[in-house]
């Protein structure tokens, strides 16, 4: 993976201390909250129901074992013992004091991280192919380029207060794992027919209020011009995305205002003059960060290690879990293994010290020292040797990461939801508890099959509901419950769609019993290999929503005694806290 | 006083700013060095470019294209940032400089705050107007937070990695 040089570790340093004073600052008063605000925000730092929320990047969601560590020794010196890995492949922590965040970003940057454009109306964390450099089906590796795309966005001068947040995610496979779609720009590495590098892009893609699946604005992209071109993009948005409301102040509103063909000729107009300007790729640039993505030392391997085989017929849960969360290696021996931080009864993405102690571990002994976040908020380790999954599996069941639900209706998607995020409607994670619980039978689950159910508490769509096949998104609080809107076929992918509200909202505790209602009539319609995702494209809406609304819900419903409780909040309350 | 090529310096310019009952065609243009809302310019420029010294001043909704072919009567161009998360004003003051070729003073007036100068002197800007309320030398630290960047923009001319010779993989280097 990229080693900082000294360049990329005194920009972080020195970050550092521009973000140490600027919270000394705010703290003796010099700065107003609302002048703090964007600082804070441009550094991940959200203040939220109990106290402070940082957000870290992980770039690409590529991670080494000792940077996992470090996570590990955050969550036990400043926080609560826990860590939140979220859609967009970083990690939050919900417990901090604001006078410890200088020196948590000191700590980060010691194993060469930080929270750079975590937020803010800035370009973001770019996000890519948990797989990238070991899918079978990868094209071009996309790793270097989101490497090159983060410095060139780190801390650029003219787009660090754009009309609003800027999200770019990238992907190199045939199939599409990184939700390129959904993005604000998407691009897809690829080659063309003479064999050169270039990006197929997409823009105005996202989620949120108003979703929209992301346009083609330029079929090639030569990978020379892909910084000028996302630079045009940038600067086309910066001065005619709309400021007058947040809601309608993401780039998909102005492509859509502006329609695509008037938007593309915008971009080309600012780009002609960038196009082979300075700005422009080198040849040495992307060797020089693509040497940091070579193979790592691959043993010469030979696939169906009889051992496996043996031990699969022995035991169902092995078998169960080599068939849902390991995934080919485009090298023979190896395997890829996505560790399921879906546990039913475990918040999704939650991980605590010592699993992330204990992965940092086996990445080192079984899959060199790495380790990826997945946008699905699972962990993968990309090399492991296929005769060491048998060991790597008893391990990690120790820690309950052998979940066997990659891909199933219990790897559940969802935001951290009203517990702790101040925009909220609803809660989420309890939800996707309940929901979890209810369908944990896994002979069900592999029944139903391949199935994503996406979870957000309010329609920002951090839980990315939109492009669930089921998605779940909290509407409001009324009549002493939590109301949720269920809607069903989106997908992500290849072929992403946007789901559809099949009708009037639910009760916390009526959405299982509609999940359930949506997955039985899809069992009674599915044709052979069909897809949930398949079949609602087949037959529509219409046979769902008539079933799910036909009967009445049950009445009865259990623990409605701590409907609403919420962790307890043992937290001074800062004086300068805008919320309280 | 107003930051100057990293300096704190002396200022005589004074920015007009049009009151709600006045009208660019008929607002009077004190003498002196004024910098004058560009409407005020169009309005009146076959009067006003007699004038020895004069600038103009964009606010954040109007383009820079709108100055083409006047851009050498101005010793002063200036943009509003009318708060200082109005990110418009960078994208201007980059197309003055790189598109339109201006080479004279550029300056930063409104919002003007510390965090958000070292961005500003990157895009083109090279005068700053702080926001009164605030300590003028404390303002000037905020152009040098960083001493090294990644991209190009205005400044500097080249991104890092044409700028510098970058080390790849040791690990690769080694083989």
């Amino acid at each position: 993976m990229y080693r900082y040089d000294e360049y990329d570790q005194q920009i972080v340093d020195e970050r550092v201390r521009q973000y140490r004073d600027q919270v000394r600052r705010r703290l003796s008063g010099e700065l107003t909250e609302e002048e703090f605000l964007p600082l804070r925000l441009q550094n991940g730092l959200y203040m939220q129901i109990h106290g402070y929320m940082l957000r870290i990047a992980v770039p690409y969601g590529l991670i080494s074992s000792q940077q996992m560590r470090m996570f590990a020794h955050i969550a036990r010196k400043y926080d609560r013992g826990y860590g939140h890995f979220t859609t967009r492949q970083n990690i939050q922590f919900n417990w901090l004091k604001l006078q410890d965040t200088p020196d948590i970003l000191a700590d980060l940057a010691s194993v060469q991280m930080h929270a750079i454009q975590t937020s803010g109306n800035c370009v973001r964390n770019i996000t890519s192919d948990e797989f990238a450099g070991v899918a079978r089906d990868e094209v071009v590796d996309p790793r270097p380029y989101a490497e090159i795309l983060r410095q060139w966005s780190t801390f650029h001068p003219e787009f660090a207060y754009l009309p609003r947040k800027f999200k770019i995610a990238i992907s190199g496979g045939q199939e599409d794992r990184a939700a390129i779609y959904a993005h604000d720009i998407g691009l897809a590495v690829t080659k063309n027919a003479q064999g050169e590098v270039g990006f197929r892009v997409l823009v105005g893609g996202g989620l949120g209020r108003t979703p929209i699946i992301g346009t083609e604005i330029c079929e090639f992209v030569p990978w020379q011009h892909i910084l000028t071109y996302v630079e045009s993009i940038l600067r086309v948005y910066n001065q005619y995305g709309r400021r007058d409301n947040k809601y309608k102040a993401r780039i998909k509103i102005l492509v859509k205002a502006l329609g695509i063909d008037e938007f593309r000729r915008q971009v080309e107009a600012d780009w002609a003059d960038l196009k082979d300007g300075p700005g422009t790729l080198t040849n040495e640039e992307v060797d020089r960060v693509a040497s940091f993505f070579t193979d790592p030392a691959y043993e010469p391997l030979l696939d169906h290690d009889s051992k496996l085989n043996e031990f699969k017929a022995d035991s169902r849960s092995f078998s169960h879990w080599l068939q849902r969360n390991v995934r080919p290696h485009r090298v023979p021996g190896y395997a890829i293994v996505v560790l399921s931080l879906k546990k039913p009864g475990n918040a999704p993405g939650d991980a605590t010290a010592e699993q992330m102690d204990f992965v940092a571990d086996l990445a080192d002994r079984y899959s060199f020292g790495e380790l990826r976040i997945t946008h699905k908020q699972n962990l993968v380790l990309a090399d492991v040797r296929q005769k060491d999954l048998v060991s790597l599996w008893q391990e990690a069941s120790v820690q309950e990461l052998t979940t066997p639900n990659i891909g199933m209706l219990t790897d559940i998607i969802s935001c951290p939801g009203a517990e702790f995020c101040t925009l909220a409607n609803a809660r989420s994670i309890p939800l996707a508890k309940l929901i979890a619980e209810r369908f944990e039978d896994l002979d069900y689950q592999y029944d139903i099959g391949e199935i994503t159910l996406n979870i957000s508490g309010c329609v920002n769509a951090c839980g990315q509901h939109h492009i669930g096949n089921i998605g779940i998104t909290g509407v409001e609080k009324k009549d002493h419950d939590e109301w949720y809107q269920v809607s069903i076929g989106g997908a992500e992918g290849n072929d992403s769609s946007i789901s559809k509200i099949i009708g009037p909202s639910f009760t916390f505790h009526q959405v299982p019993e509609v999940i359930e209602r949506l997955v039985q009539v899809y069992l009674r319609e599915r044709t052979e290999a069909e897809r949930f995702i398949d079949t609602v494209r087949r037959i529509g809406h219409a046979p769902f929503k008539d079933h799910v609304y036909a009967t009445d819900f049950n009445a009865q419903e259990e623990e409605v005694a701590d409907k609403h409780s919420v962790a307890p909040a043992h937290y001074d309350v800062p004086y300068y806290s805008p919320r309280f | 006083m107003i930051i100057k090529n990293k300096a704190i310096v002396a200022d005589d310019w004074t920015v007009l700013r049009l009151q709600e009952n006045e009208a660019a065609e008929s607002v009077h243009v004190a003498a002196g060095k004024v910098i004058m809302p560009l409407k005020v310019w169009q309005a009146q420029c076959d009067v006003l470019q007699q004038r020895k010294e004069i600038g103009v001043w964009l606010a954040s909704d109007e383009r820079p294209e709108e100055l083409k072919g006047d851009i050498e009567k101005f010793a002063v161009i200036a943009v509003d940032f009318p708060k200082f998360s109005d990110g418009r004003g960078y994208s201007i003051a980059f197309n003055l400089r790189a598109r339109l070729g201006y080479t004279g003073e550029l300056r930063a007036i409104g919002d003007v705050l510390r965090d958000q100068l070292f961005y500003m002197q990157r895009v083109g800007f090279d005068a700053f107007a702080p926001r009164p309320d605030r300590k003028i030398e404390d303002t000037l630290k905020g152009l040098s937070d960083f001493s090294e960047v990644y991209q190009t923009s205005f400044d500097p001319k080249l991104p890092l990695f044409r700028r510098v010779q970058r080390k790849g993989s040791q690990a690769e280097s080694s083989q």
